[in-house]
């Protein structure tokens, strides 16, 4: 099979790399650059390139560097910015899964005659053309990431490969130290990939957008205390939201950009019973409305117990309110039925 | 069988050339600088290769400055000859100008549709302020050829006090840069776009230019560029420079007729193929298209598989290729300067050559545009 594989220049698409050459594919890689801007963390740098770039010299593979950046910044930067400016927390990593591995890179893949995809993501997927295809957590729980993949439909499924889905992460970096890879021990990366760390969030989107100082207040319109810029902050979030050790935390329960009010509250107050969810996707066909599910809400989070209602999830036991823009994600066990965003 | 078509990058290493670097690379070892028997030997050879890169490019032996590179050559002509003045280039320069130029507040001037220089636009960005025009003598990716002796006039007639430099790099497997660049003061060649060596260029200072140093040391190059010189690198650049001086005429003619047939053959059987840049205002080596629709980053890709290498805008440091600064100075939008690219030939490119890329180019574009 012919494979292009998404090398981002860390261990574990090396590692996808090299599994895939082992088992005789004809394998290409390629290096997606997606940001222009100043970065540390990321898959951009000169550096992440070079790593991919000797990797696969390494495993005498072509390599090819794809210039995405106006995609990136299209789908991933620019909603970035204005879910922010709007009160929102989005995750960029879903989109860019979304925007450009399973959809632009894929693409070109196609158009470059390749059969299938491979990226280095702890996620598995299982089937075959017949039957069909389904999307399963990683074989390493603390790495899993099939929360950030659960857009994936059939048709995605179907042409991606993830070689190091049924590996822990301690195999992997086994794997590339044999094969003298030289990203064998390479940190994971971290964060966001366009946000320099330096810098950080509120330097990348006050240059972007006019950050607006809020007032904090509780749920009975009490003004508690004041926050530098309101777009910054997330629902759930506890840290920077008034006076520390005055009896019960204070948590977000809302922002408000317009008035730019954040109203805090406590723990219980945190709860809630059901969560709306837009822009459902799904792996196959689409939950029925009413099966009962475990739904994820962030990417390393606990998954919890719910039922389906179609326009969003019912809480079997109250949960902690979702930030509006975060990615609800279904499982069945550890097989993903599909996901949303949190409205 | 590979065609190579991105000569405009660089060119195959001449057998002439080679041959003739190398006894400098094994037994004649000496520094030039040396007073020994070596030494002398080695410094024969760099005055032997001066004179001819002076004779190829209408210079005095002593107005050649070896460098390390065309950048460098470029990089010494601006920023060398700037004084405190204010440095002028055209928009479609290579970035080895047009990034020093940019870095101290430099003005740039505007092209029309073909890449040719704006002289109203120029007229108006000088004055007696500026010290340096820089005017390229061939653009690099379209192949356009500069009008440089009405440059010359404008830059007289506005700006007194500045000199003109021209960057050949690209001029010189086509165009005689000693006549064509004679007004200018200050002239960029590199020998690895003419079947020399890389990492070896050489700036020509007229005399009576001031240039400042960039690089401090021994004093090399009369103390314009210090560093020991590159005996077999030099020596391969001016064996390069004869044959491809000599032997121009007839390789314009039969590389012209080669692009022409690829160039006319492709916009007959590839449908929405476009040509950039006015054929007869550029270099016989160059061939520019665009194929609507099609994005160059994977044609690219598509052809390398079939054995063809072309190239399309500039890589940057991480081996993506950047949007071209060139074709949207030109007017092109992003979405047509993102489905172009440069086929460019040289002297060793074949028929057979033109014969495969007439084949790949038509069938890769075909599959990009119906999956």
């Amino acid at each position: 099979m012919r494979v292009l594989v998404a090398m981002s220049g860390g261990v574990d698409s090396s590692v996808a790399a090299a599994l895939l050459v082992d088992a005789g594919h004809d394998v290409v890689g390629a290096t997606m650059k997606l940001w222009g801007g100043p970065s540390d963390t990321g898959c951009c740098s000169v550096a992440d390139v070079e790593d991919a770039r000797r990797v696969a010299q390494q495993l005498g593979i072509d390599h090819h560097v794809f210039n995405f950046t106006d995609s990136f910044d299209a789908d991933v930067v620019v909603p970035y910015v204005a879910d922010h400016a709007a009160g929102r927390t989005p995750n960029p990593c879903v989109e860019c899964n979304r925007s450009l591995k399973f959809d632009r890179f894929l693409r070109r893949a196609d158009a470059l005659g390749f059969d299938a995809i491979a990226t280095g993501h702890h996620a598995r997927i299982d089937g075959d053309p017949a039957c069909g295809w389904s999307l399963g957590r990683g074989r390493d729980r603390d790495k899993d990431q099939s929360y950030v993949l659960h857009m994936l439909g059939q048709d995605q499924l179907g042409r991606t490969l993830l070689p190091v889905g049924a590996m822990t992460k301690d195999e992997v970096r086994a794997v590339a130290a044999a094969a003298g890879l030289r990203t064998a021990a390479k940190p994971d990366s971290q964060d966001v990939c366009f946000i320099a760390s330096g810098a950080g969030r509120s330097a990348f989107l006050g240059e972007r957008i006019a950050l607006h100082p809020g007032r904090v207040v509780d749920t009975d319109g009490r003004h508690v205390g004041d926050v530098e810029a309101v777009e910054l902050v997330t629902v759930g979030q506890r840290k920077g939201l008034g006076p520390v050790g005055a009896g019960v935390p204070r948590y977000a329960l809302a922002v408000d950009v317009a008035s730019a009010t954040v109203t805090v509250g406590s723990p219980d107050e945190l709860l809630v019973t059901a969560t709306a969810v837009t822009a459902w996707t799904w792996t196959a066909d689409a939950a029925a409305i009413g099966t009962v599910v475990e739904a994820q809400t962030s990417a390393h989070g606990e998954p919890r117990p719910a039922v389906f209602t179609g326009g969003g999830v019912e809480w079997s036991r109250p949960a902690k309110r979702v930030a509006p823009g975060q990615s609800v994600v279904l499982y069945d066990g550890d097989r993903v039925l599909g996901g949303g965003r949190a409205a | 069988m590979v065609a190579y078509l991105d000569h405009a990058a660089t060119s195959p290493l001449r057998p002439k050339a080679l041959a003739a670097m190398e006894p400098y690379l094994t037994e004649q070892y000496g520094n030039p600088s040396s007073g020994h028997s070596l030494g002398r030997r080695a410094r024969q050879a760099v005055d032997e290769a001066r004179e001819t890169v002076a004779a190829c490019l209408g210079a005095q032996p002593g107005e050649v400055v070896f460098t390390g590179s065309g950048t460098e050559a470029d990089n010494l002509a601006v920023s060398g000859a700037r004084g405190d003045g204010v440095v002028v280039c055209t928009a479609v320069e290579h970035h080895a100008v047009l990034h020093p130029v940019e870095s101290v507040g430099g003005r740039v001037v505007g092209v029309d549709g073909n890449g040719v220089i704006d002289l109203d636009a120029l007229a108006a960005a000088l004055d007696p302020s500026v010290t340096v025009v820089s005017v390229m003598l061939v653009n690099n990716e379209v192949g356009t050829i500069q009008p440089l002796e009405q440059v010359v006039e404008v830059v007289l007639a506005h700006a007194p006090n500045a000199v003109l430099h021209t960057d050949a790099v690209q001029a010189f497997p086509w165009v005689d840069v000693s006549h064509a660049a004679r007004d200018a003061s200050l002239i960029s060649v590199s020998a690895h776009k003419f079947g020399g060596p890389k990492g070896v260029g050489a700036l020509v200072v007229r005399d009576g230019t001031p240039v400042r140093a960039q690089i401090l040391g021994g004093g090399q190059e009369r103390d314009r560029r210090s560093g020991t010189t590159d005996v077999a690198g030099v020596v391969g650049m001016a064996a390069a420079m004869a044959l491809t001086h000599t032997t121009r005429a007839a390789t314009v003619g039969r590389v012209a007729r080669l692009r022409d047939r690829l160039a006319n053959e492709l916009l007959k059987r590839v449908p929405g193929t476009a040509e950039t840049g006015d054929r007869g205002g550029k270099v016989a080596g160059n061939c520019h298209l665009r194929f609507e629709g099609v994005e160059s980053e994977a044609l690219l890709v598509l052809l390398d598989d079939a054995g063809v290498c072309g190239s399309a805008g500039s890589a940057c440091a991480s081996g993506a290729i950047e949007p071209s600064h060139v074709l949207l100075a030109m007017g092109l939008t992003a979405a047509e300067a993102a489905t172009s690219i440069r086929l460019s030939l040289g002297a060793t490119t074949t028929a057979e050559d033109i014969d495969l890329a007439l084949k790949a180019v038509p069938d890769a574009v075909a599959q990009l545009r119906n999956g």
